[in-house]
This record gives structure tokens, C-alpha cells and sequence, in this order.
């Protein structure tokens, strides 16, 4: 986690989809603000998780880094070059080195090409020819990722949901990437299969030594998977940690509440941790709550949290590289507010 | 291990998107593929209506390419008045003398009445201009709707507004009113009234107004399905590794659009072959003397009451034709979008 150099410095990166609407001329009439002054860094190797639940902008950041969307503020810098703003030509050298694994397996790829067509298609536009022709290359990627290289001829429909994800992940390895953004990789497919298709990217980050900034909604994906967790809610980051001292010592309510979510498995006589359930809804990106975006729906909640945006910071007893966001951090025995239902799991 | 009764219906709902998932192990020669068109033409072949509507439409095809030939075996064309050299062919009111339209081993479908011309050269090549005129406006139409709804879906923002407002007056105008209207139009554009209109000249005309009438229809049609795709992951893919959006809509676009452009194109022609015969029938597209669908039932049309046969043979062969055409687009469409059916 050295902050010195790292792969990708993402500053202030903010999105905002416009509404539009008006009779007879439409104009904007408000903004969706998806992601909204994002500050994060990803270190060579390093696996960033990001998690948030459904609408809280992980996706949005995701395909702003590959530069899928166009930013509305902030700067993204890869190796110290500034690709914000970069067309299509200034994007080309970089292109090869951040890709992309997809959510939906059964749309990522495309159905009228073959798996050889599809893993070889980015080494063909990126002009890369490697030793022994392409087909070579692509059954060694498909070997890679555990897949039949006899497969090479077969089309999508041909597999099952791994199989496809498998597919999609050879062809993000084929130009060779030093960084990937994964959105939410495996949360398409059975459970059976996510820790197949988890394990294989884990093996490709310790063999290749590749950085993943991994989106997810499950946190225990997460926890397997990433070294360096951020937790994002209405398009901020609330709080980003080391896994474990993420895990262990929650400072924000909302990664709090997160974390006792999580379903666990426990035995009748065992008593089950206790569960904050947090009341109401996500508010509306289109008008986001003053101060902490939280704030709503969390239990601490005082003026000050309405007029003060918290900043993310290394709050009072964090450890090194542990930001949180909050006035009023939480700590090891702070007990749930009793306004809050609290309810025993199963 | 043999399932009682494998049912048909459920094979028939193989679909592009998931198929069967073949077990890596049952199939060692892990090499073969089953591409999205195979699979289609598959079930093409198990669909017996479809099979036939092609072979009936491949004949007329074939009877319509091969014309002069046929023709030339038989011994007869189109343009001869044959009662002139054989006045006894014709009985004294200028209907055919023999019955049944004058139905005879040197005359197959008879004699047309007044002027005494072979039906039977007269109708293949009558078929062959319509066809010829009907492919031409389709492919024309099929190209332009393509590049236009391409275009438009893809680039979005204001193209797609603009072209979609133009799409929408097109499709607003009552087209038959308008072919009528626009024909002698487009013809005073190139030769003046008093000349004479050449053939080669009516036929490009028909071309060009079927095409500019016909174009909006598939252009909506394909700016939708572009309009779905351009979201889809594997195109969000191929910009991730920096494809050119000439790469984007030649390799990961049109691929994916052959299926409405085949089904709308072959759904196309049927209703071009009628057009193109109705507006020579109103005597503003093909005319008399040239041999032509339209032209064989408007004059049919004038005689029918003396001599049916000869309104049959133009009349039943478009009828035939025209409904084959539109069985084997259906099926055509069920084969390549077995989801479509029903």
C-alpha cells in the first residue's frame, strides 16, 4: 500500500448523468451524481475491493476508470499519465494494460463469434502478434483459465455461465493487463462456481502480479479476495481499510451495519451476533441529503452530520491507511442506538 | 438411456443464448462448433412448410433467370403477334378461336386475346422483370434502411432525433397514393413530356421510389436493435480494448442484426412484387408492351369476362408466388428467432 507510486490515483473523480426534460425543448433539469468525488489509489499487484449495495456507484466507478464513461470531474492518472480526458488514439498504449471482466457472462460475450475470435479479437486491434500466430496464444490463455483449448472453434452458447466467465476472463488476460477492473465477476453465476471463478482470479493475481480493483456486493467475495477494501455509499467512499482491519474494526455505522448483514451460519445453541438492520431507503442520487449522505438512515445522526460533510480521514485510533468518514466513529463497544430493531438470525 | 418421447417442441426451443451445453467429455473432438447459423439452418431444415415455400420460390426464380432459354426452346417470344402471321388463331370478335384460352401443344397457356401473343413467353418474362425490378428495390431499400438505422442508433443524440422525425413523416405517408402521384414525377425528371419513356428508365424509377418509400420501415426497425446492442457488455468489451467504431459496427454490430435484416428483407420482397405489379396494373409503372406481372392482369382485367384463362395463369403464379415467399420468411424468421414464434 505505498502511496508513493501507485498504479492507478483516482482524485476527486466525480460523475453526474444528466436528466433531461422540458416541453418543447428539453434542457437539464437536474443530475443523477453516481459517483461524487471519489479519492482512492490502487498499488501495483493490489486487489482493491469495492463494495456499496445496489445504486451506490460501484459499477459507474468502474467503467469510469476504464473509460467507458466520460468523467465530469477529477482526475484519473495511470502510471502518473493523466487518461481523464483521453480519446480514443491517447488511450490506445494504456488500453492494454487496465481491462475489464464483466458482470453478466451471458451478454459479455458475442454470440455470433467463435471463443477464438473473441479472446484473439483484442490482440488483433492492439497489433499484437505473438510468437507461434495468434490461435497458439489464445489456447494457452484458454489453458490459463481451465478451459479446453480444444474449445477454440466452440461459440458462446456452447458453455455454461463459468465457462463464459472463464471465456471473458482469458480475453481480459490477453493483452497482458496490469490492472483489471472486475464488476462484480461472479455475481452472475451459482455458488458453486463463484469460488471456481474467485480462486482462478486469485491465482492470476499472485502468478501474473496483476492489480484488481474487484466490485462487488458480497462481502465475503470480497474479504476472500482483496487486500484493501473500500466501502461506498451514494457515490462516496465512506471508509477504505486494510481487509482485516476493516473487517475487525468497522469505524463507519454503515460498514458496521454492512458487516452484520452477512448471513451466518451458526448452530442453534450457539447465540448469534446481533444484526443492525438499517431502516429506510437509499435516498435518491438525484438529490442527495446535505452533510453525510448517511445521515438518514444512520443512528448517531446530529446536526452536525446535516451541515457538515465528514471528510474521509484517518480518524482517532485508525491504523496506518484506515479513512473513515464519519463525525462520530464507532468503536469496538459502541452499542447500537435502540431505535434501531434489533433481531436474532436463524 | 433414451427419453420415451424426446418432444419436438422443446428441441425446436434451442435458442441462441443457451442451447445445449455439451459436456466437454461427451464430445472428445472438442473442435466442432455449432455456429449460430448452423444451429438456424437446422431448424430450418425440420420446418416442412418452409422447405417447400423454398423450393417453389427458387423455382420462380430459376423459370425467371432462366427465361430466354426456356424460351428459346420453346420456340416463341413475347413480343410476337403470332394471330397476325396465323389469323386463325383468333375467332372474328379477337378472342382466342381454340378453347380454354386457346390452350394448344404450340401454345401452352394460350393466346393472349386482340393482339394474340404467347402467354406462356409472355408470363415468364413477365415474371422475370417483376422479380428483377422486386429484387432491386429490396436490396436497395435493405441498404439503405441498414446504413441509416446503423447509423442512427449508434451515434444517438441528435442524428437518431432527426433521422427518426424523418422516418416517422415517411412512414405517415399513404405509400400507394404516393407512388402514383410520384411516378410521372420522376419520370418528367428525366425526359421531357412529350418524348418517350424508355423501359430501362420506368424500371430505375420504380427502383427508386419502391426504395424511397420502403427504406424508413427497416431503418426504425434496425435503429432499435442498435439501440439495444450498443448497451450490451461484448460491445462495452471491445472499447475496453480500444476497438475503432468502424471495428465496433462491422465485427460485434452487424454480425448480430443479419437476423431482422434477412427476416425483414424476405418479408420485403413479396410486398414489393405486389406493389410493383399494382402500380403497373394502374398504368403508372411498366406498360404495355413490355411483358410484366401488372401488366398481364390489367390486361387480363379487360377480358376476363370473355376469356378467364388468361387472367388465370398471371394471376395464380403471383398468388403462388407471393404466398410462398411470405411462408419461407416466416420461417425463415422462426428459424433464425426460434423465441419470436408464437
Amino acid at each position: 500500500m505505498s502511496n508513493t507510486n501507485p498504479l492507478l490515483d483516482v482524485t476527486g473523480l466525480t460523475k453526474h448523468f444528466p436528466v433531461m426534460g422540458g416541453f418543447p425543448f428539453k434542457r437539464k433539469i437536474g443530475a443523477v451524481q453516481a459517483v461524487d468525488g471519489l479519492d482512492f489509489q490502487v498499488a501495483e499487484g493490489e486487489s482493491l475491493g469495492l463494495v456499496g449495495e445496489s445504486g451506490c456507484g460501484k459499477s459507474t466507478t468502474g467503467r469510469l476508470i476504464t473509460r467507458l464513461l466520460e468523467p465530469t470531474g477529477g482526475s484519473i492518472k495511470y502510471r502518473g499519465q493523466d487518461i481523464t480526458h483521453a480519446g480514443r488514439k491517447q488511450l490506445a498504449p494504456v488500453r492494454s494494460e487496465i481491462q475489464m471482466i464483466f458482470q453478466d457472462p451471458y451478454a459479455s460475450l458475442n454470440p455470433r463469434q467463435t471463443v477464438g475470435k473473441i479472446i484473439s479479437g483484442p490482440m488483433e486491434i492492439n497489433g499484437i502478434n505473438p510468437p507461434g500466430g495468434h490461435e497458439k496464444r489464445v489456447r494457452e490463455l484458454l489453458e490459463t483459465v481451465g478451459l479446453n483449448p480444444e474449445h477454440y472453434n466452440r461459440f458462446p452458447h456452447e458453455f455454461s455461465g463459468g465457462q463464459r466467465q472463464r471465456i471473458g476472463v482469458a480475453r481480459a488476460l490477453a493483452l497482458e493487463p496490469k490492472l483489471i477492473v472486475a464488476d462484480e465477476p461472479v455475481s452472475a453465476l451459482d455458488v458453486s462456481i463463484q469460488a471456481q471463478v474467485v480462486n482462478l482470479l486469485q491465482e492470476l493475481q499472485q502468478d501474473l502480479g496483476i492489480a484488481f480493483v474487484f466490485i462487488a456486493h458480497d462481502l465475503a467475495v470480497v474479504r476472500h479476495f482483496s487486500q484493501r477494501v473500500a466501502v461506498m455509499y451514494l457515490g462516496k467512499i465512506v471508509e477504505i481499510a486494510d481487509r482485516e482491519d476493516l473487517y475487525d474494526n468497522p469505524r463507519h455505522p454503515y460498514t458496521r451495519a454492512l458487516l452484520s448483514a452477512v448471513p451466518e451460519a451458526t448452530a442453534d445453541d450457539i447465540p448469534a451476533r446481533e444484526r443492525i438492520r438499517l431502516t429506510g431507503d437509499v435516498p435518491s442520487p438525484l438529490n442527495p441529503p446535505s452533510g453525510c449522505r448517511f445521515r438518514t438512515r444512520c443512528w448517531k445522526a446530529t446536526e452536525k452530520c446535516a451541515t457538515e460533510a465528514p471528510p474521509l480521514v484517518q480518524v482517532a485510533g485508525n491504523k496506518e491507511g484506515h479513512l473513515t468518514a464519519c463525525h462520530y466513529p464507532e468503536t469496538h463497544d459502541t452499542v447500537p442506538a435502540p431505535r434501531l430493531s434489533k433481531d436474532v438470525a436463524a | 438411456m433414451t427419453l420415451p418421447t424426446p418432444s419436438a417442441a422443446a428441441s425446436l426451443e434451442v435458442t441462441d443464448e443457451i442451447g445445449q451445453i455439451p459436456d466437454s467429455s461427451a464430445n472428445p473432438k472438442g473442435s466442432e462448433s455449432r455456429s449460430p447459423g448452423r444451429l438456424a439452418w437446422k431448424r430450418f431444415k425440420r420446418d416442412r412448410t418452409g422447405v417447400i415455400s423454398a423450393y417453389i420460390v427458387i423455382f420462380f426464380f430459376a423459370i425467371a433467370i432462366l427465361a430466354p432459354l426456356i424460351a428459346k426452346l420453346y420456340g416463341k417470344d413475347p413480343y410476337t403477334t403470332y394471330a397476325s402471321q396465323r389469323p386463325e388463331l383468333l375467332d372474328a370478335f379477337s378472342y382466342p378461336a381454340g378453347p380454354n384460352g386457346g390452350i394448344s401443344s404450340d401454345f401452352w397457356f394460350g393466346i393472349e386475346p386482340q393482339l394474340g401473343r404467347d402467354v406462356f413467353t409472355f408470363l415468364l418474362y413477365g415474371i422475370r422483370t417483376s422479380l428483377g425490378i422486386a429484387v432491386a428495390a429490396t436490396l436497395l431499400t435493405t441498404f439503405i434502411g441498414v446504413v441509416v438505422g446503423v447509423t442512427a442508433g449508434y451515434l444517438g443524440g441528435k442524428t437518431d432525433y432527426l433521422v427518426g422525425r424523418i422516418i416517422d413523416i415517411l412512414l405517415s405517408f399513404p405509400s400507394t397514393l404516393f407512388f402514383i402521384a410520384f411516378m410521372p414525377v420522376v419520370y418528367g425528371l428525366f425526359v421531357a413530356p412529350d418524348e418517350n419513356i424508355p423501359t430501362s428508365l420506368r424500371a430505375i424509377s420504380l427502383i427508386l421510389v419502391l426504395s424511397a418509400f420502403g427504406w424508413a420501415s427497416i431503418a426504425r426497425l434496425l435503429r432499435g436493435q442498435v439501440l439495444g446492442l450498443r448497451e450490451r457488455e461484448y460491445i462495452e468489451a471491445a472499447k475496453v480494448t480500444g476497438a475503432s467504431p468502424r471495428r465496433i459496427v462491422f465485427k460485434e454490430l452487424l454480425p448480430n442484426l443479419w437476423t431482422p435484416i434477412i427476416i425483414q428483407s424476405t418479408l420485403m420482397l413479396p410486398a414489393f412484387v405486389t406493389a410493383e405489379a399494382g402500380l403497373a396494373f394502374l398504368g403508372v409503372g411498366i406498360i404495355d408492351p413490355t411483358p410484366d406481372w401488372g401488366v398481364m392482369i390489367q390486361r387480363g382485367a379487360q377480358f376476363y369476362t370473355e376469356d378467364i384463362t388468361f387472367m388465370l395463369f398471371p394471376g395464380l403464379s403471383m398468388v403462388i408466388f407471393v404466398l410462398a415467399f411470405n411462408l419461407l420468411g416466416d420461417s425463415v424468421r422462426d428459424a433464425l428467432d426460434p423465441k419470436s414464434k408464437r
